[in-house]
């Protein structure tokens, strides 16, 4: 009887692990990510902070910094990156851990079209940004930065982005894996060769791709 | 005759802080062992680590809590090694020569009589002379958390080590943990609910001993057990009383 309970256990729990993630699906379109949201196992936010709290920035105070190897640096407050053309994604945000919340609304304006703006020298290689929280740190090839489907988001879930999702404005990475969408966007820095960001000295892997490398991410980074 | 039967020492003799307390309730008689120091140590151990797992657990899974708490990667780190650390108590306990009693306590886990179902289905309000040690509600309790440590550190493992495996299995094993996860929640804290309301029951975790009218009521076929250890002359060794 022991004997029985226990590895049945151990056996619904390895079951799980198999088919969890098709599960996990077959929640999330049944009920929605509403309520597919609530039930344990299901479709859901897991809030990664780095300090203590989360940065609070009002609408008014928020201002998203673009330097570095540009022609002219930028120093846009919200009404200004709403102004420019907007980019609708519906897309999964999948963190490396395994946890992933499918078909999110996003809403925002396409990293290329900022480096852009301000105008990016030839010798530019990579692209910095860093966070209010003062702690977070990300980086993209150059490359990678100008993937269509990289956003500078100011609109998630149907809503201006929450506090606790990185708002006013935080970067959604489509391709990529949840650690590189950094939240509390405050400045963008275009260098030659961008340094390692946070998660990745914290031992998330450099290649970020979504199931692993892109062939032509890596030769483009090359 | 005693090492083929492979078990010894049932009746003691109360603490000496005690004997007053036994000695003024006349009616409760004879103080038995139910939880050695190892079992009761191992219990507690368990009990810390899964305590601090549970409370580490929260601000993972919950935005509001997070907000309130943040430093996520401290929290996973202490988490993690609780996590890691889980099997410990248990395998030290369990592998020494001082892990008889549980040992053959947790063979008790393994016995299973159509009436302990029936027992189960009454939610216990039918009197089962066949009671052991342990009634059936407190063996599945024990088994979940068996079967729920094994799982547990299984998808943990997966997602402390994600680099390891596909991404697939990842959400998978999220899915897992985290459905548990809340199993777990329900049945420590029903377990607790029981343990407060039951304080004879849950003294013996503190103390180590039951008196023999609660064993009588309780775990009659334990009772039978002891005492026919006891009036075999040569079973009992006074500093086996632990």
């Amino acid at each position: 009887m022991g004997r029985r309970v226990f590895l049945g256990m151990v056996a619904l729990g390895a079951a799980g692990v198999a088919f969890g993630s098709g599960v996990q699906k077959i929640i999330g379109s049944a009920f929605g990510s509403g309520l597919g949201g609530l039930l344990p196992g299901g479709d859901r936010f897991r809030i990664y902070t780095i300090t203590g709290s989360f940065p609070v920035i009002s609408r008014d105070e928020y201002r998203l910094q673009v330097s570095g190897l540009v022609t002219r640096s930028l120093d846009l407050t919200l009404d200004d990156i709403e102004s420019m053309p907007i980019t609708k994604l519906v897309k999964n945000f999948q963190c490396v851990t395994g946890w992933r919340v499918p078909e999110v609304p996003w809403e925002g304006v396409k990293l290329s079209d900022l480096l852009d703006a301000a105008g990016v020298h030839p010798n530019a290689g990579g692209v910095e940004f860093d966070s209010y929280d003062g702690a977070d740190t990300e980086s993209l090839t150059l490359y990678q930065a100008r993937l269509p489907d990289v956003i500078v988001a100011y609109r998630m879930l149907g809503a201006p982005v929450t506090t606790e999702h990185g708002g006013p404005v935080r970067l959604y990475v489509a391709p990529m894996y949840g650690y590189k969408s950094l939240k509390w966007l405050r400045a963008i820095r275009v260098v030659e060769h961008a340094e390692l960001g946070y998660w990745e000295q914290n031992g998330y892997p450099v290649d970020a791709w979504i199931g692993g490398t892109e062939e032509s991410g890596n030769q483009a980074a090359g | 005759m005693r090492g083929s039967v492979g078990r010894r020492k049932v009746a003691i003799k109360p603490p000496a802080d005690l004997h007053t307390e036994a000695r003024s309730d006349s009616s409760a008689g004879r103080l038995l062992l139910r939880f050695d120091r190892v079992e009761r140590a191992a219990h507690w151990m368990n009990a810390l680590l899964f305590a601090i797992l549970m409370a580490t657990a929260l601000p993972l899974y919950f935005a509001q809590m997070e907000a309130l708490v943040g430093r996520r990667e401290l929290i996973v780190q202490i988490h993690t090694w609780c996590g890691i650390a889980l099997p410990v108590p248990l395998i030290i306990s369990l592998a020494g020569p001082w892990g008889r009693r549980l040992r053959r306590d947790v063979r008790r886990f393994n016995v299973w009589m159509p009436e302990e179902t029936r027992w189960l289905r009454g939610r216990g309000r039918e009197p089962l002379p066949e009671l052991d040690k342990f009634n059936p509600g407190q063996k599945l309790n024990a088994l979940f958390i068996g079967g729920a440590i094994a799982v547990m550190l299984g998808t943990g493992a997966i997602l402390k080590w994600f680099g390891l495996f596909p991404l697939d299995w990842r959400t998978g094993a999220t899915f897992v943990h985290d459905l548990l996860a809340a199993a777990i929640f329900i049945v420590v804290f029903g377990h607790i609910a029981f343990a407060v309301t039951h304080p004879d029951a849950l003294r013996s975790m503190f103390k180590g001993w039951v008196t023999e009218s609660w064993a009588a009521r309780h775990a009659p076929r334990w009772l039978q057990e002891e005492n026919a250890l006891v009036s075999a002359p040569d079973s009992t060794s006074p500093k086996d009383l632990n």
